[in-house]
């Protein structure tokens, strides 16, 4: 298959775009492969292009139920950053970081990562502190970050309302430069035609009913397009982990599946060159390339399946929009979405063996799976290969809330509709 | 989302939070079973389909309710108050 | 006037003249008309340019999903873009411009980008743009420069800065039936409601009521007024024009927009710009049309190329004919009907070009009335034209086969009306969870049966519809053939999907950003995927439709704040409020609270302030407002067994008139928040929390008795608001109190530490509880909060002979800091109480919430982080945030922890702190630094002593 560049899309413009072919093969199952990974979401397909491209792994299935990149990978607000505040989160983040920042050339498809910063912001003194904390251990940690006046702050955002009488003031902010947003869709297009190019069968339709066993060990899955055996069975299933699971008999897991909204207003001409959030609420902002808002806000907070939410929450998200930019009340929200996120009883995600010999689960991602996407492909791919965890990972296992070594971000608990 | 409050009457989802898995049995206080006290902290069924789930309606009576809700469609099939608390006081 | 305008007929007022600008120029059109067709009445054929190629571009439909003729309206400098010019009423002084272009709409620069059009098909951008591999450009640097120019030339309208100073509103509404929708259908079923009692909301998102009635011919108009007419006089029936509904959520929660006042220049007064009605239904009616849809061919965007159905209603509702020279292409007979009605209206329609090769009676007889050649077997292959239509190519045409057999030929004509078929109004159901069946006889989506909350009635079900010929493409080769008209998706663009594998009608949304833009589709998505279907050899239906989600159209964001936009959250203030203010103090907020930062005098900064206002505490006296506690009055025979169970200490051994400091824990073992908690009768308590906690423990608290222990008999009233509280601290805190209090003795043995009496002030009853954050001696006033002010009153006033000074936050901060207490920069909700040294506090004779947790491996780990003094070694003053670590500052090594509070203590002289560090117990006596590289960028060497920088025996406070 032809590499993408400019001069190919010239060539075959010339061609009338009849040259182009397929990003991926649509292949049948074979009987039986080195590994299945369950899901074809953002880290399924990342996790099935690193274990051909790190561990040599190439004979590898993806099961997807429904078309590549259905999940939440296609459903998120592309945010991109890794200004964590605990140990546990940071190098992880950080160096899916890394990856993204040359994603587009390891994967041949333009991803789009556009490196346009995100600033939290602050309201009042105490909450500049903590901020300022975060950024410390993010500095420590190696990670970009600098604290922002609210000089600056307007600057680089025209439209902020700045006003020292405003509700929640804004009293300055917290900038990770490296951090910004690509092209979700991309993500999954681009993982999912590099591991086909290394020989992973995508296999779209082909929904896992069932697992296979040889005795206590998983063996395989079954299939709607037959059953399919492999040496280990790797689930990564955010949003339906609990589902999925249940198949193979695990009935309980420190997970509860949550609906995310978010929202896109009509396109616009640049307004917001970064990604921005309020400090005093939950709101995210960004523009798009197209042009339209980007936002999102905090989940809705009840135990859901249903990819759609409810009023309230689109009521808060836009009343917030508004006041940090009163110029974008007269602009009309176009599209919501709803997610399923696997929202943790900590808030961060698991990458694990087990919890069954032969399997592997990936999941917990509550709403950080995106940016996330390489990161844990590359640890997933290691801890299925190795049949232990990269220590990036090491923190993210399963028996951690048992045990009692929580990452715990917001400090909530084990409350999961409050991370 | 409307819940019908068995002490208020029809109310909208703003009026109420969510306070989870209503199936949960806490162990007994006096227990050291480490394992059951995880299991009750930490591990949940999360059903796709019908959710028992505790709410308060908490800008209203304040009580907390038991509502049986499918996740998949958000239908609503009951609400009662917690345990115990089924013969709170009628509205006058 | 231009001869565009017919004379007569049409729901305009002409006896209203109405002047308006767009794009710099003066207009005149008539109350009544939408900026479409009064500019179409003047001759204006090019309304817009397309998104990506710029092509120039004209009206194709008459209502919301017209999805070329964009405009940005500027009111006061405030700029509304993306509005649809046939959606927008005219007034007088309105002031519209067009978008996406420059310099202007006839010469747009950037249509320069049609020279390229075949290299920026679909998906493009993700085969290039990608830079070089090495060098400066590597990484995302290539992307992100080519980005630039690429998020300039997209984009619609522009925002601008300008606050928008309009107001927004958001309302409530029940009814039993909701009827969406006003045409003859959405008439009948809100009559039949009506007449059977129930309490009836008709919604309307045009300006006039009627819908279709209004265009279709005179013979439905009177019926439909007299409905209207009968339907506003009953009081049971909510008739809301220019509101649409948009969305539907759970619970038949139906949310809708009413533009109130988009239609004057200035809203009347008292009048918002939109209303955000939340309408509770217990029925739903979706009488909500349905639409017409274009076909695929060369050149189908050229201005000038129309809906014939828009046409029939510019016509008809406006009085405005689209052009002087009509053809007509159709796959079915409702253009035929529409060809009619319009030579009624004086059009000239030269031509009918039918796809289909037999053309029944009833539509022969209507081309014979409308005076129109048809040409059955027929196909428009290519448009004529530069900014505006001037002919089209027509050309025997095989649909069957897609095959010409015969030559081509030029019509001259001004417009061409295009039916391609009706696709019925569907979104509501779907977002209601129906998914919508293929008809394919109708060649449309059509809701399944109604389900218990809503049902479809007229177009909206399918019912009238003509079923069309399963054309959707007229596959000739020339110019770019459209599928979505605003986002610039082509035919080729389809196919080009399905050649590269995006096949699923989700993939072939994203990649071709089909059906993506601000018309979300409603006449592209069906044309998109029949041309999918038809490359898989598969059947329309097994494509896929997507899900519709709100919004239907699109809805401002100021309408969803409501009258939260401008003031998004109430403020709590404090009864002592004003006199805070009055007095010097810049407040602080915390959480929706607002507190007293410090008193600054002439002069002074904040820092000075504090230092002044603890020093008066340590050595005098000094009074701050505390009445933000939370605060919990407890009830009940079982009122201590509950407290003993959430506290890891114990309360039912505490005496009536004595407080005790409690811990309360989170059930996973971590520590949820402190506070003291008072006896003030044996079977009744008011527990005091943080103020950042106060609603959490509250629910905690009900929670537990609700859900764990309904056997409790024991009652909880949230008493935050109804207390006021003052604590006045200090070696002389005691004779402030007795120059005021009456009624009560405050000596040692009368009111010992923690001890409670009650007294009045001022007349006032005030309860006094001696208990100290600070370390001194100290007492907490409270009293009924409407007495608040008068009782603080009567305090300073009591004070003034000791020069009692009041303090603020900081003052309080740097005290407790001294005195190593604990607040929520401490107990963060990641803590546990050994890490905070309150294991003092933890019972070991009952079991507790969080006790069978509180022992396990990570919460007992010695490489946890404890809490630990700090203090500056150099002088520096410590910044808040700022982590701990054992290297340089140019080799800080990892964090070991990070401070959580700092101030400047005027008992050391220095900068000191309080720090959750990894072993910090063990390090005390140890150096090491502050770092804050992500702010100050200082870098301080520390020495950590013990957490409790000040009377660690509590001689004072006791004393």
């Amino acid at each position: 298959m032809a590499e993408y560049s400019a001069w190919q899309v010239l060539k075959n413009a010339w061609r009338g775009n009849t040259g182009w072919k397929p990003a991926w093969r649509k292949p049948d199952p074979k009987p039986d492969y080195d590994v299945v990974i369950i899901g074809g979401g953002g880290h399924g397909l990342s996790t099935a292009y690193y274990l051909a491209k790190n561990h040599g792994i190439a004979n590898v299935a993806v099961c997807e139920k429904g078309w590549l990149g259905s999940g939440n990978i296609g459903r998120n607000t592309t945010i991109v950053r890794s200004n964590y505040l605990l140990q546990g989160n940071t190098p992880f983040y950080e160096h899916s970081m890394k990856l993204w920042e040359n994603l587009s050339h390891e994967l041949n498809f333009n991803v789009m990562f556009s490196q346009r910063g995100i600033i939290n912001l602050c309201h009042t003194p105490a909450q500049m502190d903590d901020t300022a904390r975060r950024g410390n251990a993010m500095r420590l940690m190696g990670v970009d970050a600098r604290m922002l006046t609210p000089e600056e702050l307007g600057r680089r955002m025209p439209g902020l309302d700045l006003s020292p009488n405003a509700r929640f003031p804004i009293l300055g902010g917290l900038e990770q430069p490296r951090a910004g947003t690509a092209r979700h869709d991309a993500v999954a297009w681009g993982y999912a035609r590099a591991a086909d190019r290394r020989g992973v069968d995508l296999l779209e339709n082909c929904e896992v009913i069932g697992f296979l066993r040889d005795g206590d060990r998983i063996a395989g899955v079954r299939t709607t397009r037959g059953e399919i055996r492999a040496k280990k069975v790797a689930v990564c299933v955010a949003g339906s982990t609990g589902a999925g699971m249940k198949l193979a008999g695990i009935d309980r897991l420190p997970i509860e599946s949550h609906v995310l909204q978010a929202f896109v207003s009509e396109s616009l001409k640049p307004l917001l060159d970064t990604v921005v959030t309020f400090g005093a609420g939950h709101l995210y902002i960004s523009q798009s390339d197209k042009g339209g808002l980007v936002f999102g806000g905090d989940i809705d907070g009840y135990n859901t399946y249903a990819q759609r939410g409810n009023l309230p929450i689109v009521e808060d998200v836009m009343a917030e929009a508004v006041t940090l930019f009163p110029a974008a009340a007269k602009v009309r929200l176009l599209r919501s979405w709803g997610g399923i996120m696997d929202m943790s009883m900590d808030g961060s995600p698991i990458i694990a063996t087990g919890p069954l010999p032969g399997m592997y689960l990936n999941c917990g991602w509550c709403y950080g799976g995106f940016k996330a996407t390489p990161a844990s492909g590359w640890c997933f791919a290691h801890t299925i290969a190795k049949d232990e965890p990269h220590p990036l990972n090491e923190a993210y296992s399963l028996d951690r809330f048992h045990r009692g070594y929580v990452i715990d971000e917001k400090g909530q608990g084990a409350t999961p509709w409050k991370h | 989302m409307r819940i019908t409050c068995p002490h208020c009457g029809p109310r909208d989802l703003v009026e109420f939070s969510y306070h989870g898995d209503a199936t949960l049995t806490r162990p007994d206080s006096a227990s050291t079973d480490q394992d059951v006290w995880n299991a009750y902290v930490y591990d949940r069924a999360n059903p796709a389909g019908e959710h028992r789930e505790f709410w308060q309606h908490s800008g209203g009576c304040r009580k907390h309710l038991v509502v049986t809700r499918n996740t998949l469609t958000h239908a609503i099939s009951g609400v009662d108050f917690a345990p115990g608390k089924r013969t709170g006081r009628k509205r006058s | 006037m231009t001869s565009w305008r017919i004379p007569s007929g049409g729901r305009i007022d002409r006896a209203k003249p109405v002047r308006f600008s767009f794009d710099g120029k003066s207009y005149t059109g008539f109350a009544g008309d939408t900026l479409a067709s009064a500019l179409l009445a003047n001759g204006v054929r090019l309304f817009g340019r397309s998104f990506k190629y710029h092509r120039p571009r004209g009206l194709v439909a008459a209502g919301y999903e017209e999805p070329n003729a964009l405009v940005t309206v500027t009111t006061d400098g405030a700029r509304e873009p993306n509005i649809r010019a046939t959606e927008l009423e005219v007034y007088d002084g309105l002031v519209a411009e067009s978008q996406n272009r420059y310099p202007s709409l006839a010469f747009d620069l950037q249509a320069v980008n049609q020279l390229a059009g075949k290299a920026f098909s679909a998906g493009f951008y993700y085969k290039t743009f990608m830079g070089p591999v090495i060098g400066p450009l590597k990484g995302t640097r290539a992307w992100m420069f080519c980005e630039s120019f690429i998020r300039r030339a997209a984009g619609l309208g522009s925002a601008g800065t300008v606050t928008d100073p309009a107001r927004y509103e958001r309302m409530n509404a029940f009814c039993d039936v909701l009827v969406v929708g006003s045409g003859p259908s959405g008439l009948e079923a809100a009559r039949k409601a009506a007449a059977d009692g129930k309490r009836v909301i008709l919604c309307e998102t045009n300006a006039a009521f009627g819908g279709s009635a209004n265009w279709a011919g005179s013979d439905q108009a009177g019926f439909a007024e007299t409905l209207i007419s009968d339907l506003g006089a009953n009081p049971g029936v909510t008739l809301l024009n220019r509101t649409t509904v948009w969305g539907c959520y759970d619970g038949n929660t139906y949310a809708a927009l009413e533009r109130v006042s988009d239609h004057r220049k200035q809203p009347v007064i008292g009048e918002p710009r939109h209303r955000h009605w939340v309408i509770r239904a217990d029925h739903v009616v979706l009488a909500t049309g349905a639409l017409e849809r274009l076909l695929v061919f060369p050149g189908n965007d050229r201005p000038g190329v129309m809906l014939a159905s828009a046409a029939q209603r510019f016509a008809g509702e406006y009085g405005v004919l689209p052009g002087k020279r009509i053809v007509v292409l159709t796959n079915n007979d409702s253009a035929y009907d529409a060809a009619a009605k319009l030579r009624e209206r004086d059009a000239l329609i030269t031509t009918i070009v039918d796809v289909r090769p037999t053309v029944g009676d009833w539509a022969l007889a209507q081309a014979k009335e409308a005076g129109a050649e048809v040409l059955a077997s027929h196909a428009v292959v290519a448009t004529g034209g530069r900014n505006s239509l001037s002919s089209v190519t027509v050309q025997p045409f095989d649909a069957e086969i897609n095959a010409f057999p015969g030559p081509p030929r030029r019509v001259a004509c001004d417009t061409l009306l295009v039916s391609g078929g009706w696709s019925p109004v569907v979104h509501l159901a779907s977002q209601a969870g129906a998914k919508p069946v293929w008809d394919d006889k109708l060649q449309a989506f059509l809701p399944p049966g109604s389900s218990s909350g809503w049902e479809a009635v007229g177009a909206a079900a399918g019912e009238g519809l003509e079923p069309p010929a399963p054309l959707f493409e007229i596959k000739a080769k020339g110019d770019k053939a459209f599928v979505d008209f605003q986002h610039d998706v082509t035919a080729d663009d389809v196919r080009l999907a399905h050649r590269e594998g995006y096949q699923s009608v989700e993939h072939l949304k994203r990649y071709t950003t089909l059906g993506m833009a601000t018309d979300q589709g409603k006449t592209a998505n069906i044309p998109g995927m029949a041309i999918m279907a038809d490359a898989l050899s598969k059947p329309i239906p097994e494509v896929g439709t997507t899900r519709f989600r709100p919004p239907f159209t699109g809805v401002s964001l100021g309408a969803l704040a409501a009258e939260r936009y401008g003031d998004i959250r109430p403020g709590r203030l404090t009864p002592m409020h004003d006199w805070h203010k009055s007095n010097g103090a810049g407040m602080y907020a915390a959480g929706l609270w607002y507190r007293p930062e410090s008193y600054n005098r002439q002069g002074e900064s904040v820092e000075d302030a504090y230092i002044r206002e603890a020093k008066a505490v340590r050595r005098n006296v000094g009074i701050v407002d505390v009445s933000t506690l939370g605060k919990i009055d407890i009830q009940g025979p079982d009122a201590a067994e509950f407290l003993d169970r959430v506290y890891t200490n114990t309360f039912s051994t505490l005496p009536v008139g004595k407080a005790r400091y409690g811990l309360m824990l989170r059930e996973d073992g971590f520590a949820l928040d402190d506070g003291t908690t008072w006896r003030l009768a044996e079977n009744r308590f008011l527990m005091t929390t943080t103020t950042a906690n106060a609603g959490r423990v509250m629910q905690h608290l009900e929670y537990h008795l609700d859900c764990i222990w309904p056997d409790l008999k024991v009652h909880l009233t949230s008493v935050t608001d109804q207390w006021a509280a003052a604590a006045v601290a200090g070696p002389k805190s005691r004779e402030v109190l007795a120059a005021c209090v009456k009624r009560t003795k405050l000596d040692n043995k009368a009111l010992p530490f923690m001890g409670i009496v009650h007294g009045r002030i001022a007349q006032i009853p005030v309860m006094i509880c001696r208990l100290s954050f600070s370390g001194e001696r100290a007492y907490e006033v409270y009293c009924g909060a409407h007495h608040g002010q008068r009782v603080w009153d009567a305090l300073m006033e009591a004070g003034k002979s000791f020069d009692m000074q009041p303090y603020g936050l900081e003052a309080l901060g740097t005290l407790r800091i001294e005195k190593g207490h604990v607040t929520g920069a401490e107990i963060d909700g990641r803590t546990t109480a050994q890490d905070l040294h309150l294991d003092w506090l933890i019972s070991k004779k009952k079991p507790f919430v969080g006790s069978a947790m509180m022992n396990r491996e990570g919460l007992t780990d010695p490489k946890r982080w404890s809490l630990v003094g700090v203090i500056s070694l150099s002088g520096e003053k410590l910044r808040g945030g700022s982590h701990i670590v054992d290297g340089p500052a140019d080799d800080p090594g990892r964090s070991l922890g990070h401070l959580t509070a700092m101030c400047f203590s005027p008992l050391y002289g220095k900068y000191i702190g309080l720090a959750l560090v990894e072993n910090g117990t063990g390090r005390i006596g140890t150096r090491a630094f502050a770092t804050d590289p992500a702010r100050s960028g200082t870098h301080i060497p520390v020495e950590f002593v013990n957490h409790i920088f000040y009377d660690p025996k509590g001689e004072r406070m006791h004393g």
